[in-house]
């Protein structure tokens, strides 16, 4: 099962962070920075595992991958593997590339909204269920498609934000 | 009006997200002042009555709570008012808040039932029932899970492929939280795994592998379903998660094991997945580690993983290599060289494993080599890991009692080593260790004072305050066996060395008092020294004595206890001593310590060490030293320096006048003083011996004497004062108090000292039980400098740290595992009734009963069953673990009762069984219920006829049910697959 899924930039910024067990702000806020820690301390070309006992307790591991600006973290417990767990940053960040063409930081600090469309397609409460890309953006573009359509009704203050925004 | 005129100012000039964000990062004002204006700015939005206004500040306050770590629990409310939107934007934003802020403890959770009710049927639009599931699969309840089991169970037939997944997925939440729902959904997830398409087995495969990781055993009888996905699926996230379930079943049911090994290995060879290749090897090791050729082939794709560029395969491989070493360590020692070459990788990981690995191998062949090579790695390591070797060398060395150390010089003296790393923070246990060893190796303790005198008289080691704790040992070791030292007076100026002033009080305490013991022996053996040129005296006994004592050694044991009342009887009944010259005495004497020490070193207490000028001015240089602490704040300092001062006082006219006066009038004027010398020097010398942690409970309880008297007063009297807790009853802790208690320096600590006569018994009565106590006598005539020599005389040159130079030289070490006959035999090490030896952790019981109970009853339709594992769930968690070891333990007993089993089955299944399952799967578990049943109804009857079979049956079931009633708790696992 996985627990929880991070993104947080090499400043140690958090731009995602999704706990599938309730934690308070608090403690998400410290989790972040404790696996911040670790992680900036490591160098380049080393091995993509923690070992995140200290930091989420018994029977939890940590992969992440360190992609430009950005770490994908993913903090699992012995019912998955290890290597599987890779792929599946590979496979969130190949899906946000397919979403937003060439994905850089700045596109996951304005699109929370659709970050975690993505990621609720792909982990659902903490187990896998689809790794295929392709599927994703399929689903994800028609969650989007619906939002639209269902904001579309109200006329008044979407072409004013859509004013305001051009 | 005005209201109205806001909330459309509202709606009109409202922030979005976007716009949010954007501030956030063109912000001058500070991020925290920011935040805190947005916030103001959302609590009043989202009161709006305009659901898009108030939507779109519940998103805003969502991205602040879900990345600047805001609470958002105050606005529990307003995410059900918008979760209830009718608008598919608005509730996705609603149910986005819910799944992050809602916990347990949220009241408004009551009140969304309905909600979720409703959107969990709602027909037309999939992807809304899509957004209830995943904010259940966060929040759900018990209650939320009770309420909504009817419709998460019609979900999970969902024609919706996109849909059914995910309620799948969500009923591993809600078996969690609610068992009963098993009753009414297990059959339908069951059936979904005989789905066709790939994502619905994918999410069914995910759950029971959850599920059976908790509780592997009720789960059993789905094996030829799993089985079947196995061997069939070709989808590698699939296999992995089937791979992790059999990991679990395979232990409970060997038979399974057989079963498993050939597709397992299958895959393993097949598949170009390194995920799914990994997965299989593990599962290998840790699962099916009996199976030698399935062994040998992970062994062989774990070499490969070894072997890639990939770090995180080297990590993985190394990690597969450790599990695998415990049963298997032929398969560390094939790839010792990859092994040993990443110690020094740069890898954090990989040098972790690699020293697991590495201290795996350690035996007693080649423990000296090993550690030597891994405190050269230890200098050039970085702190953190320099102390993960110290730290390993040191765990692996002491286990089970010191058990693969042969020689304790060598230890001892890599203690000392270890202590003077630059990086070293193992303190505590190093000081432990040396004072464990002390009390239980006899032989070592030359050695030891010899490596706690290097310590002390380094200044350098003084401003590390990582050594503190070994410093203390040292100087505790050298005060209690000062007669080993070369040099008495060296120690004394190393003890009270100004530069001690830097040690924290309690250490500074065990340093003086070491002081006084030294000063003690050093006076001592002057007046002996003194006495024996006048060999003419009868006193010349003392000497004897003294070496007698002081070769406790050797002598036999009762000497060792010997009270030290009866050396004044000595006096008297040795006359043959007392008639013996000096020169005879000194060579005996001489030879003794020569011996003793292990080394060809002059003896310790030459003539001319203890003259009076020494003497007078360690006399002089104590009291110089010492003067300024009797100002001491602190207790214990205070304490000693009183003590030792007040000695010197006592004895110093006397001793320096009768020096004066040389040997004119030395019978009257010295015997004062001599006799108070001898009387400390008698204390001081009594062996601590070490007591067993039980030995209190053996003291049998005088007559007369009120244990259960109500001490409170005492309490209230002495509040203040610290009692000594848990007396010298065990080894290491208490060595201080027994330190403090030698220390009196009258007649009445000497008393003390004296073992009461029923302790003597004890300790005799201990020592006939487990014979030999101490070494015998003839380990002594060999040197003990004749260390084994190194295979290669290379290898003791080497100094250089070159990585390259210390693999091939551990290498050759390792290549080298037989080794000349130990030159020396092991010392003995005490050990005591009370050591515990450590044992393997208890393993975790089943989770939740009452969802294994639950399965079990739908599998295996046995009501009695899961009402006793309710009433009963320790009584079932403990005996079942009971049932596991034997397993294990016991696997000849198993073979004979498999032989009886496999002829049962033949007997009854004279068809094939596994085909026809495999081509009726579905038909077949559909009857099975009924059938178990009546198969259990039929066994319950027949039970006592048939019970012994039934127990070769079910053997891990079985046993762990003995104790309870058999009828009732022994349900069949109907075995598919044989």
């Amino acid at each position: 099962m996985i627990r929880s899924v991070m993104v947080m930039n090499t400043q140690g910024k958090p731009r995602l962070a999704k706990f599938y067990d309730f934690q308070t702000v608090e403690k998400q806020q410290e989790l972040i920075r404790s696996v911040f820690g670790v992680l900036c301390s490591r160098a380049e070309n080393v091995s993509n595992f923690l070992d995140a006992a200290s930091i989420f307790g018994p029977d939890s591991s940590l992969v992440y991958k360190h992609y430009a600006t950005l770490y994908f973290v993913l903090v699992f417990d012995s019912s998955e593997n290890e290597l599987a767990m890779l792929d599946l940053i590979q496979v969130f960040v190949e899906t946000l590339d397919k979403c937003f063409k060439n994905v850089c930081e700045l596109d996951i600090v304005f699109n929370y909204s659709k970050i975690h469309t993505i990621l609720d397609e792909m982990i659902f409460g903490g187990q896998v269920l689809e790794t295929s890309s392709t599927e994703l953006v399929k689903a994800v573009e028609e969650i989007s498609r619906l939002e639209s359509a269902s904001n579309s009704i109200t006329l008044v203050p979407k072409s004013v934000s859509g004013w305001r925004n051009r | 009006m005005a209201s109205t005129t806001s909330s459309i100012m509202d709606t009109l000039f409202q922030r979005t997200l976007e716009d949010l964000i954007k501030g956030l990062r063109l912000q001058l004002i500070g991020e925290s002042a920011f935040i805190s204006k947005a916030l103001d700015e959302i609590r009043r939005e989202i009161k709006s009555t305009d659901p898009h206004t108030k939507s779109n500040a519940l998103q805003k306050l969502s991205y602040l709570s879900s990345l600047h770590h805001l609470d958002m629990s105050w606005a529990a409310f307003h995410v059900v008012e918008v979760m209830s939107s009718s608008r598919f934007s608005h509730k996705k934003i609603g149910y986005h808040a819910a799944s992050l802020s809602f916990s347990d403890s949220t009241p408004v959770l009551l009140l969304i039932t309905n909600q979720l009710r409703k959107d969990l049927t709602n027909p037309n639009n999939e992807f809304e029932v899509s957004l209830a599931l995943e904010c259940l699969s966060r929040i759900a309840t018990t209650d939320l899970c009770r309420d909504l089991t009817p419709e998460i169970f019609t979900l999970l037939s969902s024609t919706k492929i996109f849909v059914r997944k995910k309620a799948i997925a969500l009923v591993l939440r809600v078996f969690e939280k609610y068992p009963d729902a098993v009753k009414v959904c297990f059959k339908r997830l069951v059936e979904n795994l005989d789905s066709t398409d790939p994502h619905i087995v994918s999410a069914v495969v995910g759950v029971f592998c959850e599920l059976t990781s908790n509780d592997p055993k009720s789960y059993l009888p789905l094996a030829p379903e799993f089985y079947r996905i196995l061997v069939d699926s070709k989808n590698n996230w699939v296999l992995i998660k089937m791979l992790k379930i059999f990991a679990k079943l395979v232990l409970l049911e060997p038979r399974l094991a057989k079963r498993v090994v050939e597709p397992v290995c299958d895959h393993m060879r097949r598949t170009g997945a390194k995920s799914l290749m990994f997965e299989c090897v593990r599962t290998v090791v840790s699962s099916l580690s009996d199976y030698e050729e399935a062994v040998k082939l992970a062994v062989v794709k774990i070499r490969e993983l070894l072997l890639d560029d990939d770090p995180n395969l080297k990590y993985l491989g190394l990690n597969a290599l450790s599990i695998v070493a415990p049963k298997h360590l032929w398969a560390v020692l094939e790839n010792k060289e990859v092994v040993i070459k990443w110690l020094s990788d740069e890898d954090p990981n990989i040098k972790r494993e690699s020293l697991r690995l590495v201290m795996a191998m350690v035996s007693e062949n080649n423990v000296v080599e090993i550690c030597r090579v891994l405190v050269n790695y230890a200098l050039k390591s970085d702190p953190e890991f320099c102390n993960e070797i110290l730290g390993s060398i040191l765990s692996t060395c002491s286990r089970n009692l010191y058990e693969i150390v042969n020689d304790f010089d060598w230890y001892v003296s890599l203690l000392g080593e270890m202590s003077r790393i630059l990086h070293c923070q193992q303190g505590d246990e190093i000081e432990n260790q040396l004072i464990d060893i002390c009390m239980r190796v006899r032989d070592v303790r030359p050695e030891l004072v010899r490596v706690g005198r290097d310590l002390l008289i380094d200044p350098a080691l003084l401003s590390n305050h990582f050594l503190y704790r070994i410093l203390s040992a040292a100087a505790w070791v050298s005060g209690e066996y000062v007669e080993f030292s070369r040099n008495p007076f060296e120690l004394i100026e190393a003890l009270l060395q100004p530069r001690t002033n830097l040690l924290p009080p309690s250490i500074r305490a065990i340093y003086i008092q070491s002081a006084f013991k030294v000063l003690i022996f050093c006076l001592h053996s002057y007046l002996l020294q003194r006495e024996s040129t006048t060999s003419s005296y009868p006193d010349t006994s003392a000497l004897s004595e003294l070496a007698s004592k002081r070769e406790m050694p050797e002598g036999s044991d009762s000497a060792t206890f010997k009270a030290p009342s009866h050396s004044e009887q000595d006096e008297v009944f040795n006359p043959r001593v007392s008639n013996q010259s000096f020169e005879e005495l000194s060579v005996g004497n001489g030879g003794d310590r020569t011996i003793s020490h292990g080394q060809t070193s002059t003896p310790v207490t030459s003539e001319n060490s203890f003259t009076y000028e020494a003497v007078v001015n360690h006399l002089n240089l104590i009291e110089l030293a010492l003067g300024p602490l009797t100002g001491s704040h602190d207790v214990e300092i205070l304490e000693r320096v009183r003590n030792l001062l007040c000695f010197i006082e006592l004895i110093k006219g006397e001793v320096l006048e009768c020096l004066v006066q040389k040997e004119e009038n030395l019978n009257s004027a010295e015997m004062k003083s001599s006799k108070i010398i001898k009387l400390m020097s008698d204390a001081f010398s009594e062996e601590l011996g070490p007591v067993s942690v039980s030995a209190q409970e053996r003291v049998p309880i005088p007559e007369g004497l009120v244990l259960k008297e109500n001490l409170n007063d005492l309490e209230m009297i002495c509040g203040d004062i610290q009692l000594p807790s848990s007396i010298s009853f065990s080894l290491v802790s208490n060595h201080y108090e027994e330190g403090v208690g030698a220390s009196l320096p009258d007649l009445q600590s000497k008393e003390e000292l004296e073992p009461p006569s029923e302790a003597t018994s004890l300790l005799a009565e201990h020592r006939k039980r487990h014979g030999l106590y101490y070494l015998s006598s003839e380990k002594n005539d060999i040197v003990a400098n004749d260390y084994p020599p190194a295979n290669d005389p290379k290898l003791q040159d080497n100094q250089n740290n070159d990585t390259e130079d210390l693999v091939k030289l551990t290498e050759q070490l390792l290549v080298s595992k037989k080794r000349p006959n130990q030159a020396k035999p092991r010392p003995v090490v005490v050990k005591l009734d009370g050591d515990v030896v450590p044992v393997s952790a208890n393993r975790p019981g089943p989770k939740d009963d009452l969802l294994s109970g639950a399965v079990q009853e739908v599998l295996l339709g046995s009501d009695t069953r899961t009402s006793t594992s309710r009433s009963n769930p320790s009584d079932k968690s403990s005996s079942k673990r009971k049932g596991k070891e034997k397993l294990i333990t016991d696997p000849s007993s198993e073979l004979n009762e498999n032989l009886g089993d496999a002829e049962k089955l033949d007997h009854e299944n004279p068809s094939s069984r596994r085909s026809k399952h495999r081509t009726h799967g579905k038909e077949r578990r559909h009857k099975s219920p009924g059938k178990i049943r009546e198969e259990r109804e039929e066994n319950g009857q027949k039970e006592k006829k048939k019970s012994s079979h039934r127990h070769a049956r079910h053997k891990t079931r079985q046993r762990a049910d003995v104790p309870l009633n058999v009828v009732s708790e022994t349900p069949v696992i109907p075995d598919f697959l044989l």
